[in-house]
């Protein structure tokens, strides 16, 4: 239990903001859990307690409660103001184009270099003068 | 024995720096490229510093080429780019607004008493409205609006010399340029 309400406290920064109901709320949470802040790179809106990342939580109740938009229009709203880069999930547009083509690219030459090692004919037996030698070097040790 | 594909592992990790290389150098990450570039400046209204009655709205941009400056007495970057905004005002025809953005007001006015007011006018934006709207993510930011209003550059960080002689200057002066001439102008 203890672990339970520390973990919710640590990525709840205070917002005291009310909701019509548990689906307005679940949708205002989803939504502040996938835009990035803009400021702190590698944190969500919901993680982080940069002044900033407070405004746009404020806006995205807003646009939520007030303006009643869908939730497609609160990522284009907020992807029209701060770019793709708040968006987790960058479109495929030609300066991601190696983003998204890279894991594929991957894949083909980690492929190319599987079928090469399995293709390669097995080692040949050692002869028996060979098989001598190496037994002489091993007792030498 | 064929030994040139002992050297595709080698190639791929070459291939992985050279990528990451680029990536992590060419861009700063904390330049985040504006969404505004191209797009008209967004509709607002917002109260002046300083004469909370009386309101400015997206109007008072437009006629003349202006730089907005989105600026704070809390931003110490602010205070260094200040005396540059000073220099341009003293040197050059454009127009400068600023956008007090989420600080206090009184501050605010004794900066501008204290340091000088490089400003046309400054627009109030107490909460950060207006700055959700520009996609201002700090303090300072500054936008580039020719005649129309439309955004034609912006400047993450502070405003320095270089930062005007080199990028704000030039394109100033192709706005100028290119604007029709004003009747007894």
């Amino acid at each position: 239990m203890i672990l339970v309400g520390t973990a919710t406290w640590a990525a709840a920064p205070v917002d005291t903001y009310s909701f019509r109901d548990a689906q307005e709320e679940s949708r205002y949470r989803a939504l502040i859990d996938e835009f990035r802040c803009p400021k702190c790179l590698n944190t969500n809106l919901s993680g982080s307690d940069a002044p900033i990342a407070m405004d746009l939580r404020r806006k995205v109740y807003r646009l939520l409660t007030d303006d009643h938009l869908s939730d497609d229009e609160i990522r284009t709203y907020l992807q029209e103001r701060y770019g793709d880069f708040v968006l987790y999930d960058p479109p495929f547009k030609p300066a991601t184009w190696a983003l998204w083509l890279a894991p594929v690219g991957f894949v083909f030459i980690s492929g190319f270099v599987l079928l090469r090692v399995l293709r390669q004919s097995p080692a040949e037996p050692l002869s028996e003068s060979e098989t001598e030698r190496l037994r002489v070097i091993l007792d030498d040790n | 024995m064929k030994r040139t594909g002992l050297f595709i592992p080698l190639g791929v990790f070459l291939l992985i720096i050279v990528i990451g290389y680029a990536g992590f150098s060419l861009t700063d990450p904390h330049q985040l490229p504006s969404a505004l570039l191209g797009k008209a400046f967004p509709e607002f209204t917002v109260p002046l510093l300083g004469d909370s009655d009386t309101h400015v709205d997206r109007s008072a941009l437009l006629g003349k080429p202006v730089l907005v400056n989105v600026w704070a007495t809390w931003c110490p970057t602010c205070k260094a780019e200040h005396d540059e905004l000073m220099r341009i005002k003293a040197l050059s025809e454009l127009r400068i607004v600023g956008v007090n953005y989420k600080d206090d007001e009184r501050l605010a006015l004794k900066w501008l008493a204290d340091y000088g007011d490089p400003y046309d006018f400054t627009m109030q934006d107490l909460d950060g409205s207006l700055g959700v709207e520009l996609g201002v993510y700090g303090a300072p930011e500054s936008f580039l609006l020719n005649a129309e209003g439309t955004v034609i550059y912006k400047r993450v960080g502070e405003i320095n010399r270089r930062i005007w002689e080199q990028e704000i200057a030039p394109r100033f002066a192709v706005l100028v340029a290119s604007e029709p001439v004003q009747p007894g102008g």
